[in-house]
C-alpha cells in the first residue's frame, strides 16, 4: 500500500471549545485562541514552535517539559494552556544569550559532558535553573544535587555527570 | 496522552465558583492541577466541567490566626514549605512537605488541592489528621468547618458535597514542647510511600509520655491515627521495648490489600518499624525543646 493512501482523515477543525489566552513567553506578548484543553507543552511547541521543551511522559515524572511559570519551575505536561493566561512563562529558548554565548548552566553540562542524547536536558536545565533564582539556600552536596534533579529523569542516565555540572555551574554563577 | 474534553470556566468570585460547581453533576474543581491532569490526561478522570479557581478573590495567602495556620486554596505547596512563619509554627509542615514529589510539581501543587485529592498514601491528608486539622468548604448552603477524621472518608473520597469548594486548610501550630517525627519507606524520592508514619510526643517532668500522636498513611482507605500504639506510650517512658511493643500495635491498621508494590505482611512491617523510629526521633527532640 502506498504511504499517501494510509494517510488518516484528520479534520481541520477539531471542533474543541476554544478561549483566549495572553501571555508573555520569553519576554514577548503572545495571544492566541487554544482549545481549553490543550496542554502548555502542546501550545508551546505546536502553536508557538518552540520545540526546545520536549514532551515525554505527560503525567509529571520524567520533567522533560520543565519550564518557568512567574519564575518558578513547573511540569508544561501538567498545566493547560488556558491555566498560564496572564501568566509569564520562560522555556529554554531564553536561556542562551541572542549571540549564542551558553548560559553558564549549559557551559557547565558542555564542559562536564552533561548530555548524551539531550532528551532530558531542556528540562534539567530550566530546573536547575529555578533553583538558583530561588530563595532557598542551595545544597550544593552529593545527596543536595540528587535531591534537586530527583524530578528529572535521564534515560542515558549521565546522572553523575549531571550532578558535576550543577557544582561546575554554581562555580561559574559565583555561588559555588 | 491528552486530556478528554471538558468545558472551562474561570470565575473571579467564590459564589460565582461555587454556582458554576454546581451547574454540573460532575464538575470539578482545577486548583494546581498537579494530581487532576495527570488522571485526566490518564483519562481516568473525565470532568464535564472544570471550575478554575486560581483567579477567584480571597482564596491566596497563609496566616496565623491563634493556634491555627490557616492556609488557603490557593496557596502552593513550596510556598508553605518555605514559609518562615509556619516554619517556627510547626516545623513538621516543611519537614513532610519536602517528601512530597519534586520541586517543580510543589511550585504548582496546592496544599488544599491535595487534602481534596484524599490519595491515602499521600503525605497532606496524613499531616492534616496528625494534627488534628480541619478544612473550611463553601457551598450553596454557606461555609462549614470539617475536622480532618471526618473529612476523609475513603480512597480519594472526602465528605465534600459535590458544590462545595475547600477555600482553606487549618493546621494546628505544634505546642512549643512537643517533639515531631516523619518517615516513610519508597522506592524512589518523590514516589508515593509504600508506607509512612508520623508522629508528635510530649513529655512530662519525669521525661515519661504525656501525649502521643500518631497516624499513618498507604496503610488503609485513608489515613489513620495509631490509637491503640498512642494508648500504649502514654505513661512510658518510651524505652525500646515500649516502642517495639507500641510498633506491633500499629500493624493491625493496614488494611489494603497485597498491591504490586508491597504485600500487606509487608506494610505490616514497615508501620511497626516506622512507629518505633518515629516516636524515638519525636521523643528525643521533645527532650530538647523541653530543656531548651
Amino acid at each position: 500500500m502506498k504511504a499517501a493512501r494510509m494517510k488518516p482523515a484528520i479534520p481541520a477543525d477539531s471542533g474543541d471549545p476554544r478561549i483566549a489566552i495572553a501571555l508573555t513567553v520569553n519576554g514577548e506578548q503572545v495571544e492566541r485562541r487554544v482549545s481549553v484543553r490543550m496542554l502548555l507543552c502542546d501550545f508551546l511547541r505546536h502553536e508557538l514552535g518552540l520545540t526546545g521543551t520536549h514532551v515525554g511522559c505527560e503525567h509529571g515524572i520524567c520533567g522533560c517539559c520543565t519550564v518557568h511559570i512567574d519564575g518558578k519551575a513547573a511540569r508544561s505536561c501538567l498545566t493547560l494552556a488556558a491555566q498560564v493566561d496572564g501568566a509569564s512563562i520562560r522555556t529554554i529558548e531564553s536561556v542562551a544569550a541572542q549571540d549564542g554565548t551558553l548560559h553558564p548552566i549549559q557551559q557547565a553540562f558542555k564542559e562536564c559532558h552533561a548530555l548524551q542524547c539531550g532528551f532530558c536536558t531542556p528540562g534539567m536545565v530550566m530546573n536547575i535553573l529555578s533553583r538558583f533564582q530561588d530563595s532557598e539556600p542551595l545544597d550544593l552536596s552529593e545527596d543536595g544535587i540528587r535531591y534537586l534533579l530527583s524530578g528529572n529523569l535521564c534515560r542515558c542516565t549521565v546522572y553523575i555527570n549531571i550532578i558535576a555540572a550543577v557544582r561546575r555551574a554554581a562555580e561559574l554563577l559565583g555561588q559555588a | 496522552m491528552k486530556p478528554p474534553l471538558f468545558a472551562y470556566q474561570a470565575p473571579r468570585t467564590i459564589e460565582d465558583a461555587v454556582a458554576a460547581l454546581g451547574s454540573h453533576a460532575d464538575a470539578m474543581v482545577l486548583a494546581g492541577g498537579q494530581s487532576l491532569l495527570p488522571a485526566m490526561n490518564f483519562r481516568v478522570a473525565h470532568p464535564s466541567l472544570l471550575v478554575d479557581i486560581q483567579h477567584v478573590a480571597g482564596l491566596k495567602g497563609i496566616s496565623i490566626e491563634g493556634d491555627e495556620i490557616v492556609v488557603k486554596a490557593m496557596v502552593r505547596h513550596r510556598e508553605l514549605e518555605l514559609d518562615e512563619a509556619v516554619g517556627r509554627a510547626n516545623p513538621l509542615i516543611a519537614e513532610i512537605l519536602r517528601h512530597v514529589a519534586h520541586i517543580p510539581i510543589r511550585n504548582r501543587g496546592t496544599i488544599v488541592g491535595s487534602l481534596c485529592h484524599a490519595d491515602p498514601s499521600a503525605e497532606l491528608p496524613m499531616l492534616l489528621v496528625l494534627l488534628g486539622g480541619t478544612v473550611v468548604a463553601q457551598g450553596s448552603a454557606g461555609k462549614r468547618r470539617t475536622a480532618a477524621d471526618q473529612f476523609f472518608h475513603s480512597f480519594l473520597t472526602t465528605t465534600r458535597r459535590s458544590d462545595e469548594i475547600v477555600i482553606e486548610a487549618r493546621f494546628p501550630v505544634l505546642a512549643r514542647t512537643a517533639g515531631w517525627a516523619f518517615d516513610e519507606v519508597t522506592r524512589r524520592h518523590g514516589d508515593f510511600a509504600i508506607a509512612g508514619v508520623g508522629a508528635i510526643v510530649r513529655l512530662d517532668a519525669q521525661g515519661r509520655a504525656s501525649d502521643v500522636r500518631l497516624a499513618a498513611r498507604g496503610v488503609a482507605e485513608r489515613p489513620l491515627r495509631l490509637t491503640e500504639a498512642e494508648r500504649h506510650l502514654v505513661g512510658t517512658a518510651l524505652t525500646p521495648a515500649d516502642l517495639n511493643a507500641a510498633g506491633k500495635l500499629a500493624v493491625s491498621a493496614v488494611t489494603v490489600p497485597d498491591d504490586l508494590h508491597a504485600s500487606a505482611r509487608y506494610r505490616g512491617r514497615v508501620v511497626s518499624t516506622l512507629t518505633a523510629r518515629t516516636v524515638a526521633t519525636a521523643a528525643e527532640r521533645a527532650r530538647r525543646r523541653t530543656a531548651s
